[in-house]
């Protein structure tokens, strides 16, 4: 019978593995229904582990939006390690969902969110394991739709042979119409079966269907062109964008997982979108424009939340927070309302600005005040012009004096390595900044025991940007510049012992750029390197570049193109480009000339307060910015009763035994509160 | 620069103490003693009981565990110790609290703490261990084998290596039963010795002693039925109870042999 718990041929493969409580479900607030009741049943998936994967907020909203429905179910999957992987091999024993352990082959839709793409060789051990087809073609249609979604499918093109569909977006409202259009298929008898239902979801412009396109490819390996292969389809599948935030609080209610997480914290999103407008920032190009939510929905969110899940920490995300045109009120109300409760808030990654640091007073009045972190990008005045992140080196200095005066022992400081036009010396001048913030720090704290951490990461270029054209630097430059800078900074005896150096080698960014700017021809080098055995891609400890290096040689030299022709090669204007068919809204003639203004090092301002520069995401998407201020102020909370005081002293002693008769019926009941719809 | 002093003025201190018993059952017998950690620090704030904080920059509430039940294996029997800032009813707060927690992990008692510590009242184990896949008989034979033995050590890795624990002179009595179908049950007494003797040690233990020796072909389930001071019968006293005739240690000493089933 489908949809049938596996958890009984789980259960004794999980004393033998790591870690076996990520398997195990059962998280506070997850959702178990009955599989018949439903007409439409999603499974969906985040392919990582489970520890990196649960906290995903795109997942958990989706899942919320959907169990909402009565005659829908969701349930979601993860990754499995490869110590449980082999084992589920050995025994036959299918990928399956965390909620209700169901094989995820029963599912009618498997989700997969990609937040980065070093998550493609775990989509198809997961597609093995559940016994589906790893190529679309070979679907039949007895097997669920595989539907990607997340920012890396805005260029879906290099998984293209493993998915039958990408939605582009936001997601909350597509779920809910692509769910439609499966339950009315059903009900008229799936006619035309699989390709006739993804021709529906086509037509109704809510996913890309790849197989609906034809790609062809010129003399010099640059693609010639893409086009719809039936005229019953958009010629170009756009992006979905919500509105209206408020009208859509999710998660209500977050999951709280039994096993430890990356982020043991709750998280309310302020605000979508971004137009800060930095260069190499794929989320605030494909995101646009900015919806923020109101003072008065985060504040119900974070009471929500927090009641129903008993986390101790909130943090309000979005891409750039500080910006909320209330996020003054909000910081204030919000310490205010939760003082003596032992609640923190946090602020991801803040601006370099001052007033961030008396944001970052109030969310820490509570006591913890571990470290605040800037995100100047760019180590040069030149180099942070060419990236549009208005940053000068003065604002620096004088935000990490301020945070050092008011007492913040420690600042992390990130910044990229690799980014276009970029020389040996504006790498160094991290070295330069990170010397002037400890001297700046040492003077306004009066004392030596400060710090400063500085964190690099690997630039690579996204689709749908204005980098998108750059030539990757080369793994070697990358490296070499790290470890330059790593030198000047260690034989500075000034600040040595000061300053903590952070970076990755640059090898593993080379492979996030074919994948993220590669085309339908990278999808054998994928499925090469998972079948030689690469999992977790993004993990340092399973990540082979040696592996990626092979299968790209073995599988894309014969067709005239290469790695570094996919990765460092700089593309002309006309080039046609693997994603220029998929519509995210934004101008392609505005991301060139942005491209070549960031060539000249010259800088554009955030749309939020000065006029439209004409991106063109607004009106071809019908969307607006939606920003408050609202000047409304948070609500009052409801008091809550307490648990009553202590009767008189006696007859507690004997309290024990009953007490103990009294449980089991409460495990029971609980129990069958979980199992229940 | 004056040290930074924490903001406000420091939590209330504790007014009263309380003392739980604890289930982890089914597939919760997967969390560690880390995950049952947050799991219950999560649940104390959703049921609002008006736990007590630590002071300091970094206050947490204050939960005092009492020992630990391995990662994989399942207890009828945990404790730990709770104290609160303001006095309330231990029944109420026990089912407010068992709602706010996961099934599986289920309050079975809440009482006033009284008496001595918590931890002076436990110093034995009784587990089941349920052992799929292998003839009853065998493993009395093993059982037997061992107990007739005067040390038995056996290694097992730890985080910093491997350990030797000698699991004959913790165990202090048993008894092997079958189940069902081709499936053994051990109820065995452990003494807690430092460094512990877990079950799997005992299987361990058992799989050597035995000629020839044992192997599982599925991994055994244990599940902690009972803590407690150990009776001159060799049965457990209930640590929440009011204390009444505390064995003596010398006596319980002399007791090994085989549990009368």
């Amino acid at each position: 019978m489908s949809g049938q718990s596996v958890f009984p041929r789980l259960e004794p493969l999980l004393p033998r593995v790591r870690k076996p409580v990520q398997y195990v479900g059962g998280e506070g607030n997850s959702t178990v229904k009955p599989w018949e009741s439903a007409a439409v049943r999603w499974c969906l998936m985040y392919p990582d582990a489970y520890e990196v994967g649960l906290p995903n907020q795109g997942l958990q909203i989706l899942y919320e939006v959907l169990n909402e429905q009565p005659d829908v179910l969701a349930e979601r999957a993860y990754a499995v390690l490869p110590d449980l992987e082999a084992l589920l091999r050995e025994h036959g024993v299918p990928q399956f969902t965390v909620d209700a352990h169901r094989p995820v082959g029963d599912f009618d839709v498997l989700g997969v969110s990609f937040a980065t793409e070093l998550g493609y060789t775990n989509l198809l051990t997961a597609l093995d394991l559940a016994g589906i087809p790893l190529r679309a073609a070979d679907r039949a249609d007895e097997h669920p739709l595989v539907i990607a979604g997340g920012h890396a499918a805005f260029n879906p093109e290099p998984v293209t042979d493993f998915i039958d569909a990408a939605v582009l977006g936001d997601g909350e409202q597509a779920v809910l119409d692509i769910t439609d259009v499966i339950r009315a298929f059903r009900a008229a008898g799936s006619p035309g079966g699989r390709a006739e239902l993804l021709a529906r979801l086509a037509r109704r412009r809510l996913v890309y269907v790849p197989a609906f396109f034809d790609v062809t490819y010129g003399e010099d390996g640059a693609i010639v062109a893409v086009t719809a292969n039936r005229d019953d389809v958009p010629a170009r599948p756009v992006k979905h964008t919500l509105s209206d935030l408020d009208s859509w609080p999710y998660p209500k209610t977050p999951l709280v997982p039994l096993a430890e997480t990356v982020h043991e914290r709750m998280s309310v999103e302020i605000f979508r979108g971004c137009t800060r407008g930095c260069r190499f920032c794929q989320a605030g190009m494909i995101t646009r424009p900015v919806r923020e939510r109101s003072i008065d929905t985060i504040g119900a969110m974070v009471d929500a939340g927090l009641s129903a899940s008993g986390f101790s920490e909130v943090g309000l995300l979005s891409l750039s927070s500080a910006d909320h045109s209330e996020i003054g009120e909000i910081a204030t109300q919000l310490a205010d309302r939760y003082e003596g409760t032992n609640t923190s808030l946090s602020l991801p990654s803040t601006r370099v600005d001052a007033f961030n640091v008396t944001l970052a007073n109030e969310f820490s009045r509570n006591g913890r005040r571990s470290g605040l972190t800037f995100a100047p990008e760019g180590g040069s005045e030149r180099l942070r012009k060419v990236i549009n992140k208005m940053v000068s080196e003065e604002d620096l200095i004088r935000t990490v004096s301020t945070a050092y005066a008011q007492g913040w022992r420690q600042v992390k400081l990130y910044f990229m390595c690799g980014l276009p036009t970029e020389t040996d010396e504006d790498v160094l001048g991290i070295a330069k900044l990170a010397r002037e913030v400890i001297r700046a720090g040492r003077k306004a704290s009066g004392h030596r025991d400060i710090r400063c951490t500085v964190s690099i990461g690997g630039f690579v270029p996204k689709s749908h940007t204005p980098f998108q054209w750059a030539g990757q630097a080369s793994w070697e430059v990358t490296d070499h510049r790290l470890k330059l800078l790593r030198d000047t900074v260690r034989a500075d005896r000034e600040i040595a012992r000061a300053v903590g150096f952070r970076y990755h080698d640059g090898r593993p960014g080379i492979i996030e750029g074919l994948l993220a700017r590669g085309d339908r021809r990278v999808g054998r080098v994928i499925e090469r390197v998972w079948r030689e055995g690469g999992r977790f891609d993004g993990w340092s400890e399973h990540f082979s570049f040696e592996r990626w290096e092979r299968a790209a040689a073995a599988e894309l030299e014969p067709l005239g193109v290469s790695l570094d022709w996919f990765t460092t090669r700089e593309r002309p204007e006309r080039e046609v480009l693997p994603w220029d068919h998929l519509d995210a809204g934004l101008d392609r003639d505005w991301l060139w000339s942005d491209w070549q203004d960031a060539l000249r090092a010259s800088e554009l301002d955030d749309c939020r307060w000065t006029p439209c520069y004409d991106c063109g995401v607004c009106p071809t998407m019908g969307s607006q910015i939606e920003i408050g201020p609202t000047r409304r102020t948070l609500l009052p909370l409801t008091p809550v009763p307490s648990l009553p005081a202590r009767a008189a002293t006696g007859a507690t002693t004997s309290a024990s035994a009953t007490a103990a008769t009294a449980t089991a019926a409460t495990g029971q009941e609980k129990a069958r509160a979980a199992a229940a719809p | 620069m004056p040290p930074r002093r924490p903001d406000g003025p420091p939590p209330p201190p504790p007014v009263a103490r309380v003392r739980l018993r604890f289930a982890k059952r089914g597939r919760l017998r997967f969390l560690s003693q880390l995950d049952l950690a947050r799991s219950f620090e999560r649940g104390l704030r959703r049921a609002r009981v008006p736990i007590a904080f630590s002071a300091g920059f970094s206050p947490h509430p204050k939960v005092s565990w009492v020992g630990g039940v391995p990662t994989g294996a399942a207890s009828e029997a945990e404790y730990v110790e709770l104290a609160l800032a303001e006095d309330v009813d231990p029944e109420a707060l026990r089912v407010a609290l068992d709602a706010a927690l996961p099934p599986g992990f289920d309050l079975l008692a809440c009482v006033p703490a009284e008496g001595g510590p918590l931890a002076g009242r436990i110093e034995a184990s009784r587990w089941s261990v349920r052992v799929p896949g292998v003839p009853a008989e065998d493993v009395s034979r093993a059982l037997d084998a061992l107990l007739a033995r005067e040390s038995l050590e056996v290694e097992r890795r730890t985080k910093s290596g491997r350990a030797l624990v000698d699991v004959r002179r913790a165990v202090i009595c048993g008894v092997c039963r079958a189940s069902a179908h081709d499936c053994a049950i051990l109820d065995v007494v452990v003494r807690h010795t430092t460094p512990a003797v877990r079950p799997d040690d005992v299987l361990t233990a058992l799989g050597v002693v035995a000629v020839p020796p044992l192997t599982f072909p599925v991994p055994p389930e244990p599940t902690r039925l009972e803590q407690g001071l150990i009776r001159v019968d060799g049965t457990l006293a209930d640590p929440l109870a009011a204390p009444s005739g505390a064995p003596n240690r010398s006596e319980t000493d002399r007791l090994a042999g085989r549990l009368t089933a």
